[in-house]
């Protein structure tokens, strides 16, 4: 049985390599919000208050571009609402904690986070203390982020454009995924839905990022009935 | 005015995090629907990574030929074989760096 400590660290350790992505593309989040013309602290607030990478960018890109709030607001909601995916996973073992902590922990779960813990929660699910790993990933990718955007808000866009560095998202998410390209269902499941994110890429608010996932996950239920 | 939005974003984006965890218990969802949820990284992430690889920051596709296709093959494969993210990550850029700088330039 692993203490409190260790499996926080623990989460702290699975998660820091995808730091390698998380910090330059911090960094950009923050120097595009400045350059985009909007106020430091507006930019700021929105990775404590949203904290959500990719969603951050959408929602001032969206403004500045003469979008209605309405607009922005809806797409970071839609682009966002992939978490409630995960909080179905995760849901499953944290279903013990109290109400309060539950309602605490939701605010760090993040991608890599949740991919990196629900690894670890799939082989150690004897384990009393679970959810520290998960706070353990969410602390370690909200201090990371803090720092990141911040330092690009305040340095600006000080990592070269040339170095292509948004390229490192896609990436560490292939490192997250590639295990799974063993199995032939999660093989399929990854190409619909990669294909379809294609496909439903231009669909209005960004929707792709869950209408994609959605015809996976049926294609997911699909491939069960066959197995049968 | 921006910040409403942005706070408005947020009680969003937190409603999204939080329903799930807090609000479903485990025996609202059934076997079936467990099953199913096993696939969510599969389902939800190639939905991250193909948009990131074959779309431009213009939002249109890229050249069959582009160093994205060719860093994220590298990626893949030395991602599968060392089981390591740190080397997964590194050998993306760094193929994608050594054909923009080295071999188009």
């Amino acid at each position: 049985m692993l203490t409190k400590k260790q499996l926080f660290t623990r989460g702290m350790l699975d998660i820091s390599p995808h730091m390698l992505s998380v910090i330059p593309f911090g960094i950009i989040c923050g120097a595009i919000g400045v350059e985009l013309g909007f106020h430091p602290y507006l930019v700021y607030a929105m990775s404590f208050i949203i904290f959500g990478g990719a969603s951050q960018i959408v929602f001032l890109q969206l403004l500045s571009g003469g979008a209605s709030s309405l607009v922005a607001v809806a797409s970071v909601g839609i682009i966002n609402s992939r978490h409630l995916l995960y909080g179905a996973v995760l849901s499953e073992y944290l279903e013990k904690l109290s109400f309060i902590k539950k309602l605490l922990i939701s605010y760090v779960v993040v991608d890599q986070g949740f991919a990196e813990s629900n690894k670890f929660f799939k082989k150690n699910r004897s384990e009393e203390f679970l959810h520290y790993h998960l706070i353990g990933t969410g602390c370690t990718m909200w201090v990371c982020w803090q720092i990141a955007t911040l330092s690009g808000i305040v340095l600006g866009s000080f990592v070269p454009e040339e170095l292509g560095l948004k390229f490192a998202i896609p990436l560490t998410f292939i490192a997250i995924v590639v295990q799974d390209l063993k199995k032939l269902d999660h093989v399929i499941v990854m190409i619909t839905c990669g294909l379809s994110s294609l496909l439903f890429f231009d669909a209005p608010f960004k929707s792709y990022i869950i209408i994609s996932p959605i015809i996976a996950l049926f294609v997911a239920a699909l491939l069960l009935r066959l197995k049968k | 005015m921006t910040l409403t939005a942005i706070i408005f974003a947020g009680i969003l984006t937190y409603f999204t995090r939080m329903t799930m965890i807090a609000l479903i218990s485990r025996d609202m969802l059934g076997e079936k629907i467990k099953a199913v949820l096993e696939y969510v990284p599969s389902a939800v992430f190639p939905a991250i990574i193909f948009p990131g690889i074959f779309i431009n920051d213009f939002g249109t596709f890229i050249e069959m030929n582009d160093p994205k296709i060719f860093g994220a093959l590298v990626a893949v494969i030395v991602g599968y074989f060392s089981k390591n993210i740190i080397a997964t990550i590194s050998a993306g850029l760094i193929s994608y760096w050594f054909l923009i700088f080295v071999v188009f330039s």
